[in-house]
């Protein structure tokens, strides 16, 4: 198989415009004869739903949630970025395209990322329009925050809620093509498998999670938008239900899996108290803005923190990198944390932090002044610790947070198999090996508003008079026994003993222990042989309670930790192919002499594409080179 | 495969019963527009609850004249019979007043038994567990009962100093003579006085609740509208309580 | 700690439910709510008896998918919290504590704590948004919106549509949820071209469902986001005016 990414040629400026012009157009008349499958309602989801129903197409969209409003999109904090330059501080589309670039540390396509630059204006006047209510400055314009380290104040942000305020927007403008009929909404409907005729993806198999009713459901197009798969480790700061299900469906029915060992770790969230830990919460990075990470000098220091003098402390980061401080990159921060408490110097009870102090920022800027910026995010780590953040440092540890890793696409978000397209977290695109704080928002919002309405129309273009595959067609017959299948063996098991969350937790400490922030060749051997292991015992002892018909958690739980189990061995498998450190894949045994990552443009400028094979067999690698013409590439450096 | 049934509400489904029946398309005359919504309704019950405000204010300023004996009382009331005559005949725009408010409470009591119907349907399988309210206070959760007991408690008042069905020495005209002679009955006054209580309550309630339902809000004077609430309640029961005390105590003098 | 919990079970929407009582041990104080029926679960599991169904995702507050009745209040004892982020400590030890789904008709217990909520989509999907399709903006700056009265529409955009408010309701209305979708967009310049046209259908919508507002404040105490109910009143008052306005002059400018 040759990857052909479909990048236009021409200069970097006009690709975009070039293909727009290029690519063929669906009429309106012929616009209502095309059916496309939208599964996941997030921004990505939302957004191409509500924007295909509006340009005329018959849509039908799933979510496993009651409401597409429910999506993980919604607990994102700080904000979005945008090229608009209104704070007049020199931004521009190439200054977002560079740096989003070389936060991804050189691993993202660029032609890709410079649309991405490109739309994101567009994107702020488009949420504007549909009543997203912005931060103001007090003339009535647009206010703007420097976020995630970057040197210029392109962040939009609504309060703590901008993920919330963006969803809801995209999620209204989906209940208008839902009422305007356009659009049908299937709610508690998790999509099981993708049907592939031909090469073609024609349909998907779902269940309704309160009846358990298996459905087919047909379309001309199917667009995944099922976000990411952090969940693998189980503790992340992922909603509980986010899963890798749909894309891994996918995957097994012919789209490959690109760079599944890029993972990002947020630096600031708030550590474990217990075993019994669901997930872990973040608190925005703008935090890093004001606050001071430090821990001990003295790993057997047990004074509370505000009876340690100043000189007894370590402000590690500041130390370190002198020119961000604590504002590196979310990778640095990550990793820099996690070697103090691997140290010994971690704090808390289960000295498994590093403290986040705001004592000289408030004595700075006066309490209030803190309190309007970070008030909610205050208040939300008292509740959540009984600690009372403008006395007491806070305590914060990395969490995995993002997968940059996903479905492999093309220029036109297709994946490898014809009509059946990744947007949003769930393909792998824009961010390389780490994301940029306020991105994903972005990314979500263009693939789904402003990229997937016109690139679908490219393809349904040539299919043109073909009618939707019928759902009583034996791919569709053969999909469906396969997922029937599936869930008769999940509930039929009767001998299990354990919870799939009990399962789920040992595989998420295999994963976060060898393949999280930092791995190593032998812990992924160690890990590549212990995940089939206990993958063997999940299915063996896990135990389902209840039946298949009706409302089961256990059960859909189950299924999604299958998935995971399989996904976990190919992140492991990537990471070991991977042979240097880049952005949020850290190889021990890829590191300068100071521990930073360190790349190795020659023999890894490429996108690990996996093809799947077969149950227990070796997954298949494709490169598709990347090729940087208007970066140039060098070593990351923050000091 | 599927032993459950989805359970999905769209708008019109049966199972909701609502009290008003499904809206007919296109726009009619505003009022019945209004009757029909449950938005309406509780505008129109502050309406007609503004009105019935006002009369329970002017009635009790009315009644003060008790204070400054039979003959000023009976005047007044004469007057009132007499108002706008000429350019009415007499007790003619006593009687547009009295319609008014019959008017009034009819609206007022409609809307809240349609109100009370959706309500209900709004919740058919009541909580298992005890509620444990926190903002919801006695008088909003009585208004129901309130209502009821003034409505009752009005009749009678009607029937005691109105038409005096229920006063034994009820002479037309004399208003002094007729309250004087209703209030030395003790059980009267009870009841007179526990019938003012609860109207007390139900303006508790009613003069805070009024400007919601009429989306009369505004930060200036929204801390002012739970004392206007209880200024009004005070003002109107705590003189109407003390007429029957007086009498009981003889500082309202017997009829002349 | 240890608790005793008394647990709503329902098998399916068509069966009548009871409450279970179950006993758990060992229950650290720092465990959020959530948590600890995810400990009961395992223990049921392991037990052999079927885990008790809740609905739960982002357990950071934001996503509204988490909403029980604890000990008669919706989502429990701390103020302005969704269930997901309440903690144990708010418990004290050898607390008997009784939960129960949301209870509305129009939502429908579908299994155990978890109810169907779609009704609340329903009323987003009659207007509850500004007609501004892809691609068709002017430039963001283009409008520019007074910093008061963006903060005052994020204020009502904080609406997780969690239904607690419903929930909360002595009356099952759903006006808290419904206010602040129409503030939020009614509030900003971008949504005045459908204001009217907006309000009066999601109005009727929300009517079709649900029961009507007697400003109890029920909701506003519920709220995880502390949503308030000024906005009910805004609402009411667009709603009144939907009725009044003649909507072929809502171009025109007021004047002076």
């Amino acid at each position: 198989m040759t990857l052909n990414s479909k990048v236009p040629s021409g200069p970097i400026e006009d690709k975009w415009e070039t293909h727009k012009f290029e690519m063929k157009l669906v009429a309106p008349h012929n616009k209502r004869r095309f059916t496309i499958i939208v599964v996941g309602t997030g921004l990505a989801g939302a957004a191409a739903a509500a924007s295909l129903g509006e340009l005329g197409y018959n849509v039908e969209v799933f979510t496993y949630h009651d409401s597409p409003r429910r999506a993980h999109s919604i607990a994102a904090q700080g904000g979005i970025n945008a090229a608009k330059n209104y704070k007049n501080d020199g931004d521009s589309v190439r200054r977002l395209f560079y740096d989003t670039v070389k936060g991804g540390d050189y691993r993202s396509r660029e032609a890709n990322v410079h649309r991405l630059a490109e739309v994101s204006v567009d994107i702020i006047d488009q949420c504007v329009a549909q009543g997203v209510p912005f931060a103001r400055e007090y003339g009535g314009l647009l206010d703007n925050r420097s976020f995630g380290g970057a040197q210029v104040s392109r962040t939009f942000y609504a309060r703590g809620q901008t993920g919330q305020q963006l969803l809801l927007g995209a999620y209204q403008a989906l209940a208008r093509q839902i009422a305007a009929g356009t659009c049908r909404l299937h709610n508690k409907s998790e999509m099981l498998d993708v049907v592939v005729k031909d090469g073609r993806a024609v349909g998907i198999v779902c269940r309704d999670l309160l009846t358990g009713e298996i459905s087919r459901h047909t379309g001309h197009a199917v667009v995944l938008a099922t976000g990411g798969y952090s969940n693998a480790f189980y503790l992340s700061t992922n909603a509980m239900y986010c899963n890798v299900t749909a894309a891994w469906r996918a995957h097994r029915r012919g789209a490959l899996f690109a760079n599944p060992c890029f993972t990002q770790i947020h630096p600031t969230c708030i550590p474990a108290s217990d075993e019994f830990q669901s997930k872990l919460t973040l608190m925005s990075e703008s935090l890093r803005n004001d606050g001071r990470i430090w821990v001990p000098k003295d790993p057997d220091d047990t004074r509370p923190p505000d009876q340690i003098p100043e000189a007894d402390r370590d402000y590690y980061l500041e130390r370190r990198y002198p020119a961000f401080g604590n504002l590196v990159p979310r990778d640095v921060a990550s990793r820099a944390a996690k070697r103090e408490v691997d140290n010994g110097h971690g704090v808390g009870p289960l000295e498994n932090g590093v403290y986040l102090d705001f004592s000289n920022a408030i004595s700075r800027l006066g309490r209030s002044a803190i309190e309007e910026k970070y008030g909610n995010l205050f208040e939300m780590y008292e509740r959540i610790t009984d600690e009372n953040p403008y006395s007491v440092p806070m305590r914060i540890y990395p969490a995995p947070h993002y997968t940059m890793g996903g479905l492999w696409v093309d220029y036109n978000l297709m994946t490898t198999v014809p009509g059946l397209y990744a947007a949003g977290e769930a393909n792998f695109s824009d961010h390389g090996a780490n994301r940029l704080g306020a991105s994903a928002l972005m990314q979500g919002l263009a693939d789904g508003y402003f990229v997937l309405p016109y690139t679908i129309g490219d393809y349904l273009a040539e299919h043109l008079g073909e009618s939707l595959v019928p759902t009583n067609d034996p791919a569709f017959d053969d999909v469906e026994s396969d997922v029937i299948g599936r869930v008769a063996r999940l509930v039929g098991n009767k001998r299990g003993t354990r919870s799939p969350d009990h399962y789920h937790r040992r595989l998420g400490k295999i994963l976060w222990d060898n393949c999280g922030m930092e791995r190593s060749r032998e812990g992924l051997g160690k890990a590549l042989a212990e995940i089939p292991a206990l993958h063997d015992e999940f299915r063996r002892d896990v135990r389902i309670l209840g039946s298949d018909d009706g409302l089961n958690s256990s059960l859909e739980k189950a299924g999604r930790i299958d998935d995971f189990f399989q996904l976990a061995s190919l992140m492991c498998r990537d990471a070991l192919d991977r042979e240097e450190s880049c952005g949020g894949h850290f190889r021990v045994e890829h590191q300068t002499e100071d521990g930073e990552a360190l790349r190795d443009d020659e023999n890894f400028s490429y996108v690990a594409a996996w093809e799947w094979t077969g149950e227990g067999a070796e997954p298949a690698l494709h490169k598709e080179p990347l090729v940087f013409e208007n970066v140039e590439l060098a070593q990351r450096s923050y000091k | 495969m599927s032993a459950a049934t989805r359970t999905k509400l769209l708008p019109g489904d049966p199972q909701l019963d609502k009290a008003d029946e499904g809206r007919p398309a296109g726009r009619s005359n505003f009022l019945v527009e209004f009757w029909r919504s449950d938005v309406g309704k509780k505008w129109l019950m502050a309406v007609s609850g503004l009105m019935l405000m006002g009369f329970v204010l002017f009635h009790m300023v009315g009644n003060l004249k008790l204070y400054l004996g039979a003959e000023d009382v009976n005047h007044y009331g004469e007057f009132l019979r007499e108002l706008l005559v000429p350019i009415l005949p007499r007790t003619v725009a006593l009687w547009l007043f009295r319609l008014g408010l019959v008017a009034a409470f009819a609206v007022h009591i409609a809307a809240a038994a349609s109100l009370t119907k959706t309500n209900r349907d709004a919740r058919k399988v009541p909580y298992k567990s005890e509620r444990d309210y926190i903002a919801a206070n006695f008088a909003s959760r009585t208004m129901r009962m309130t209502g009821i007991v003034i409505a009752l408690f009005l009749l009678f008042h009607l029937a005691d100093l109105t038409w005096g069905r229920a006063n034994p020495d009820f002479v037309r005209g004399d208003v002094y003579c007729n309250v004087y002679y209703s209030f030395s009955r003790p059980w009267v006054a009870i009841v007179y006085i526990l019938a003012n209580l609860a109207l007390g309550i139900h303006l508790y309630h009613g003069g805070w609740s009024l400007f919601q339902s009429l989306g009369w809000n505004s930060p200036r004077f929204n801390p002012w509208r739970r004392w206007f609430a209880i200024g009004f309640a005070l003002v109107v029961v705590v003189p109407n309580i003390s007429f029957p005390i007086s009498v009981l105590t003889e500082v309202i003098g017997p009829c002349p | 700690m240890d608790l005793t919990l008394r647990i709503w079970r329902q098998p399916d929407a068509e069966s009548d439910g009871d409450f279970h009582v179950y006993a758990v041990k060992g229950i650290s104080s720092d465990m959020s709510f959530l948590e600890m029926l995810d400990v009961l679960n395992e223990q049921l599991i392991e037990s052999g008896e079927e885990p008790v169904e809740f609905d739960s995702d982002c357990r950071e507050g934001i996503c509204g998918t988490c909403g029980l009745v604890i000990n008669g209040v919706p989502h429990g004892p701390e103020r302005a919290t969704a269930t997901c982020q309440l903690h144990m400590r708010k418990f004290s030890d050898g607390e008997t504590i009784t939960v129960e789904p949301w209870r509305a008709t129009a939502f429908p217990v579908q299994r155990d704590l978890v109810v169907e909520r779609s009704p609340l989509d329903r009323i987003i999907e009659a207007g509850g948004y500004i007609t501004a399709p892809t691609g068709a903006a002017p430039d963001a700056n283009e409008i520019p919106v007074p910093k008061e009265a963006a903060d005052a529409a994020m204020d009502a955009a904080a609406c997780i549509g969690c239904g607690a408010c419903v929930a909360a309701c002595p009356n099952g209305a759903a006006q808290l949820f419904t206010a602040a979708k129409i503030a939020h967009l009614n509030l900003l310049p971008q949504g005045q071209a459908e204001r009217y046209r907006r309000t009066e259908a999601m109005v009727d919508t929300m009517e079709e469902f649900f029961g009507s507002c007697t400003n109890h404040g029920e909701c506003e105490e519920a709220c995880p986001k502390e949503i308030s109910i000024d906005f009910i009143a805004m609402m009411n008052r667009d709603y009144i005016r939907s009725k009044f306005k003649n909507r072929k002059r809502l171009g025109q400018k007021k004047v002076g």
